[in-house]
């Protein structure tokens, strides 16, 4: 990808003086910083400057993580409609309590906080097909990405690039496509088909929020696997080659076995992500039709702000259930990634 | 990087598609030709006829089935009518053909007048009527938002909020990388093990009490409370603080000798010399800027302060969505982040693959 255009010389001082414009306001404020940080030094001591760096960085993280942290908590176990905490009541494991409230597990109809269990049950289905799908395109692309190709550099980015775009644009640019009128449906007539409500079947949505989903964020998997499939050594390869080696066999005894750290450590990256789904679908479907395709964290969001009615205690609660959730998840990453750097 | 792909791959790209003595093609050539250009066209597609699309005419964008390139029907002006009105090449009864005006349609009649004729009304069975087009570029998509909307409002927003966050970003978590890279001190190794931890706590858990903090600042409905809670990213912290660790150890101790204060030492060599790294975690916090959703669209409830994303939002949730705008605004927010892609994308996805974030 190394774009090796001859450097001009009048490029070179024109790209000069731009920096030096850019430069100079950062310039002047750190040497406007010089003057109370010497102070500072000299006061504490070489010795404590590093808390000096380090607390601008601790306090944001403070004031807007670690606080509403520990204060979600709070929130689950305390009632009522008020935001500030020291009007709402507590209530134990009310909150708890009525989240969990069901006829039978497997029935979110027969719970009393319908729209949770349903919530739940939509991310399981969207987690397994979803992740399982991820990884299986990502792999097979980077594969094919990673063999020698004519253009691969252009390959590479036309699968990359989605990854940037925002949930909004990925959402909206799949919303015109599967529209009533939309182009997905102008192909299906001209082929003899019927249109295809797509928002309005229930397992359509959510077949196209998983598809969407995987388009989106695709390229980045594949990523992390090309990288890994690079850092395979060619001589394996080589004395495969010599030994008339079956493509076939290769890929299990020696690509896969290889890949193998990395390939985990894909798998529940794109599980914590994919347990959090909220964004692409939100804007695709809404949610709809009726509760199909809502998530977890719209439950969270339409509970906590959306509805009428606010209610953060219960909100609290089952972002405290999802916390959970993704603390395992990242034990399981962090334990994948030991074993990747072991491997 | 480039380099050591090209060495690697020609390894295991030259052992995959090595054939013997001109041996026949095995499967897995045609498959990855076959699936190189399915993927392509599925990843391009949805794109350009996004961008296609968004310059039709709000009449060409009902057309159905859709046309490729934005053809426009053409509608004229006619007395006693106070719309403009399509025109359509009708075939008559007679095997004649005529250019009509369409005034309504009811059910599988369409009521047509002949322009030059207004009074007269000619009732014609919409089969054998066919819109005549033009190849029209509808600008206005474009250049109407900005001035009836508030679009250009939305832009500033999140030009400022993009700007403002990723300098707030840089300093301090280069500060903070600073403070973990180059000083042995005590409880450095808890500060760096509470970074990892925190790696991965993300905004959905702790919406409720985040809204609470910010509601407590007052700054709900301002720009700041977007701006500043994603500001200490521990994900910025960690790359930056990998690449000082490389730095040169003798530098310091000599900007030391030197009588250098500590600062002097961080922001005239630490950053200058880690510009690569800090190139990479600008290029990560502008694009986690201009498309952050969850947040803002919780923070921000007031339409002067949306974001282009939660603008664009809004706008796509209405009852009768203007498509033609919904359209041209989506590229206009997809316009920075396809530059960014375009100019810089082998800071990217270096920074993906030696990290394993985004």
């Amino acid at each position: 990808m190394a774009h090796e255009t001859p450097v001009h010389s009048d490029d070179l001082s024109l790209g000069d003086r731009l920096n030096a414009v850019a430069a100079w306001p950062v310039r002047v404020l750190f040497g406007l910083l010089d003057t109370p940080f010497r102070a500072l030094q000299r006061l504490l001591g070489i010795g404590r400057m590093p808390y000096i760096f380090l607390l601008p960085n601790l306090a944001f993280f403070g004031i807007f993580v670690i606080v509403p942290l520990i204060i979600n908590f709070a929130f689950s176990v305390t009632g009522g409609d008020e935001l500030f905490l020291s009007e709402r009541p507590y209530v134990g494991g009310e909150q708890y309590s009525y989240l969990a409230d069901c006829g039978s597990y497997l029935d979110p109809q027969s719970c009393r906080e319908d729209r949770f269990w349903r919530g739940i049950y939509n991310t399981v289905v969207f987690v397994f097909f979803q992740v399982a799908f991820m990884v299986l395109f990502s792999l097979v692309t980077a594969l094919i990405l990673n063999r020698e190709i004519r253009g691969r550099g252009f390959f590479r980015a036309a699968f990359f690039f989605p990854v940037l775009l925002s949930p909004v644009v990925v959402a909206l640019i799949w919303k015109w496509i599967l529209l009533r009128d939309g182009v997905l449906n102008a192909g299906l007539t001209s082929i003899g088909l019927d249109r295809i409500l797509f928002f309005v079947d229930p397992t359509w949505s959510m077949f196209w929020a998983i598809f969407v989903s995987i388009w989106a964020h695709m390229g980045f998997y594949t990523l992390i696997l090309l990288a890994g499939l690079q850092a395979i050594p060619p001589d394996l390869y080589e004395a495969a080659e010599m030994d008339g080696t079956r493509r076939e066999r290769v890929f299990w005894r020696i690509t896969l076995p290889l890949l193998w750290p990395n390939l985990l450590v894909v798998v529940v990256l794109a599980l914590i992500k994919a347990v959090q789904i909220f964004d692409e679908v939100f804007v695709l479907t809404g949610g709809g039709p009726g509760t199909a395709t809502q998530f977890i964290v719209q439950y969270i969001y339409t509970t906590g702000f959306a509805n009428q009615v606010q209610n953060f205690g219960l909100a609290a609660a089952a972002s405290v259930v999802l916390g959970v959730v993704l603390f395992v998840l990242t034990l399981v990453q962090l334990a994948a990634s030991r074993r990747k750097e072991d491997g | 990087m480039a380099d050591t792909q090209t060495v690697s791959g020609r390894g295991i790209g030259g052992m995959l598609t090595a054939r013997r003595g001109g041996a026949s093609w095995h499967w897995t050539d045609i498959f990855t030709y076959v699936y190189l250009t399915l993927g392509v066209c599925l990843m391009f597609g949805p794109v350009l006829w996004l961008a296609l699309s968004s310059f039709k005419t709000p009449a060409g964008l009902q057309e159905f089935p859709p046309t490729l390139l934005p053809l426009g029907q053409i509608e004229i002006q006619v007395d006693g009518y106070e719309k403009p009105l399509p025109l359509y090449k009708v075939t008559m009864e007679d095997g004649s053909v005529r250019e009509l005006a369409q005034v309504r349609r009811i059910g599988i009649i369409a009521q047509m007048v002949d322009p030059a004729d207004p009074e007269t009304s000619i009732k014609v069975p919409i089969a054998s009527r066919e819109p005549i087009r033009e190849f029209r570029v509808a600008w206005e998509n474009y250049t109407k938002p900005l001035e009836r909307f508030n679009f250009l409002n939305y832009l500033n927003n999140s030009v400022i909020v993009t700007v403002v966050a990723t300098i707030v970003t840089l300093l301090i978590n280069s500060m903070a990388a600073f403070g973990l890279a180059i000083y042995e001190f005590k409880g450095r190794n808890a500060v760096m093990l509470f970074v990892i931890g925190t790696l991965m706590i993300p905004i959905t858990i702790i919406l409720v009490p985040a809204y609470l903090v910010v509601t407590q600042l007052n700054m709900v409905n301002t720009l700041w409370a977007v701006i500043l809670p994603g500001a200490a990213t521990p994900t910025g912290v960690f790359l930056l603080r990998q690449y000082m660790l490389t730095l040169p150890r003798d530098l310091i101790e000599a900007a030391r000798m030197d009588k250098a204060s500590e600062w002097a030492i961080y922001w005239r060599i630490v950053l200058p010399l880690s510009l690569p790294a800090i190139a990479v975690l600008a290029i990560f916090s502008v694009m986690w800027r201009w498309n952050d959703f969850l947040w803002p669209l919780v923070v921000l409830n007031r339409s002067e302060v949306y974001t282009l994303q939660i603008g664009l939002n809004a706008f796509q949730g209405e009852l009768d969505v203007q498509w033609h705008y919904v359209l041209a605004m989506t590229v206009v927010t997809l316009i920075p982040v396809a530059l960014v892609f375009a100019f810089l994308q082998r800071f990217i996805t270096t920074g993906i693959a030696s990290t394993g974030m985004k």
